[in-house]
């Protein structure tokens, strides 16, 4: 089976891209969908009903919905395989801008939003430069001349991934995107103990993540980092 | 790479039949015009281009560079992009000043343009007179067009210029395309404009999804475009003293009479 993850900012066009992706697949696969959000989500229920595919939701909850992710990718794959698919999207809330959901095994995809401007790029982080393939989304918002300026900075994160420009609401660039995930996207393992994530998450584990609500800084513990740059690990 | 000319292969219409036109060649330092009514597909042939379509996309186009099909490469890789695509949308959400955004976009692209050569052209191109300082949210559409129809031309050093039905009031048309043109690119342009229809080497006829005809620029639509180009600039220069409070009394068209 292949794996498709799909990431991107709130409202970037995720789910708009990949229904236009998947109505270029579905003749030829059994595809599967798996939405990843933090509260609360329609857009399984969405996808469904355009394209009669399985799909399902799973929420994060408390937890950082990328490591969510990691920690139920096995469930989620045999869930797919039980529904027959032979591809698998995964799309993730992305909200923790210091994680990427991506494992080695399959094709990683940032949908990026063209109209956070030219900034955004170098601030979104691992799942933007850990990417196979960047999506550069609602293009049809903005001049030629920003299209440009913001691709050039995507490069300058992310040397090596491949661009396409796309259209969430038409479902241009789409068709390119599909045949990048009949050519490109690996089959994943069988034992999911041979998949890794691309990027370890980082150190973030202190007093405020199991549930201090108090802000005296004598008062937390754990790894810290101060506003000036200053790091330290306290605690037993 | 150097791109001489690019050739679109004829796919099917709508319906699934053959297009009509097997071939169009597009050759650098040419304009080729795409004319045809809503809905007949010309926005999908600019956009086959775009994509150097290989048979994938609705039309079953297929797009070569120098008479061969690309490498795979050289559609995704976005440090070789060959186009340069002007959509109708002419917003900025750029918060700065005209001088900043070319900065920002010659830095961006790594070359030694001077941003004031652009605006330089862009002035050329419009009646309104643009300034370094200007914020972006307030140029016209007339200035916005001609800022980047000066942008593509002088910064990118892409060889493939799309435009689609950009023509809309405020900018000298012909001018435009004779700018990018002096810059040896292969332009392709969607209009229902004659000043620019007739300006163009070509135009390709669209009808339901599909190539129907091209036809060659005859020797009186050349001389035609010349006229229609005086009328156009009479009417950019009356539309710039109403702009600027004047009173149009006793107006004369520009003479009319053919060679
Ligand atoms: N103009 C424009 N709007 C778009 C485009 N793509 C998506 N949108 C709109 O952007 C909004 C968000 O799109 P979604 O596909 O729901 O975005 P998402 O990334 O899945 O959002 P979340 O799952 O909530 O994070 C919708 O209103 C879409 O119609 C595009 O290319 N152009
Ligand atoms: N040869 C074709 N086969 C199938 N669909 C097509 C074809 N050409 C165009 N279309 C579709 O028809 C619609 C209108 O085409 P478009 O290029 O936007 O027209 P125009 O720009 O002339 O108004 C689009 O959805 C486009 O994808
Ligand atoms: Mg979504
Ligand atoms: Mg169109
Ligand atoms: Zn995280």
């Amino acid at each position: 089976m292949k794996l498709v993850i799909v990431s991107g900012t709130p409202g970037s066009g995720k789910t708009a891209v990949v229904i236009h992706t998947l109505e270029n697949l579905v003749d030829d696969h059994d595809v599967a969908y798996l939405k990843v959000d933090c509260l609360d989500t329609e857009d399984h229920e969405i996808v469904e009903e355009r394209l009669g595919v399985p799909a399902k939701a799973g929420l994060a909850k408390d937890m950082c919905p990328d490591h969510f992710t990691a920690y139920n990718l096995e469930r989620a794959v045999r869930w797919a395989e039980e529904e027959g698919a032979d591809v698998l999207f995964v799309e993730t809330a992305g909200l923790c801008l210091r994680c990427s959901p991506y494992v080695d095994a399959c094709l990683g995809v940032c949908v990026a939003d063209v109209t956070l401007g030219p900034k955004s790029p170098a601030k979104v982080g691992p799942f933007l430069s850990t990417a196979d393939v960047v999506c550069v989304n609602k293009g049809d918002l903005v001049s030629q001349a920003e299209r440009d300026v913001f691709i050039k900075k995507i490069t300058e994160v992310n040397p090596d991934c491949k661009v396409i420009e796309t259209n969430g609401l038409t479902g241009t660039g789409c068709e390119l995107l599909a045949e990048l995930v009949e050519k490109e996207c690996p089959e994943i393992p069988t034992d999911m103990r041979d998949v890794r994530l691309r990027e370890k998450a980082p150190l973030c584990v202190c007093t405020l993540c199991v549930g201090e609500t108090r802000v005296a800084s004598d008062l937390h513990r754990g790894v810290l980092r101060r506003i000036d740059g200053f790091m330290e690990y306290r605690g037993e | 790479m150097e791109v001489k000319k690019l050739t679109v292969l004829g796919g099917r219409d709508k319906d699934g039949n053959p297009e009509p036109v097997r071939e169009l060649e597009l050759k650098r330092g040419t304009v080729t015009a795409v004319v045809g009514p809503t809905g007949s597909g010309k926005s999908a042939l600019l956009r086959d281009i775009e994509v150097l379509a290989r048979g994938d996309t609705v039309t079953g186009r297929k797009v070569l560079v120098n008479g061969e099909l690309p490498p795979e490469d050289l559609r995704f890789n976005p440090r070789r992009r060959l186009v340069a695509h002007v959509t109708q949308t002419m917003g900025f959400l750029a918060d700065c000043t005209v001088a900043e955004f070319l900065e920002a976009h010659v830095e961006a692209e790594g070359t030694d343009v001077d941003p004031y050569d652009v605006l330089e052209v862009a002035n050329r191109l419009t009646g309104e007179p643009i300034h370094p300082d200007m914020h972006m949210t307030e140029l016209s559409g007339g200035q916005s067009r001609a800022l980047m129809v000066a942008d593509v031309a002088v910064i990118g050093d892409r060889p493939v210029v799309l435009l689609d039905e950009i023509e809309n009031a405020g900018i000298k048309k012909h001018e435009a395309l004779d700018e990018l043109t002096s810059h040896d690119k292969i332009v392709v342009v969607v209009t229902h404009d004659p000043v620019i229809a007739l300006r163009a080497d070509v135009r390709v006829v669209m009808r339901n999804g599909a190539m129907t005809e091209i036809i060659r620029t005859s020797r009186s639509e050349r001389e035609a475009a010349k006229l229609l180009e005086k009328v156009d600039d009479w009417l950019l220069e009356l539309r710039e003293r109403v702009r600027e409070g004047e009173r149009i009394e006793g107006v004369e068209p520009p003479e009319v009479t053919t060679a």
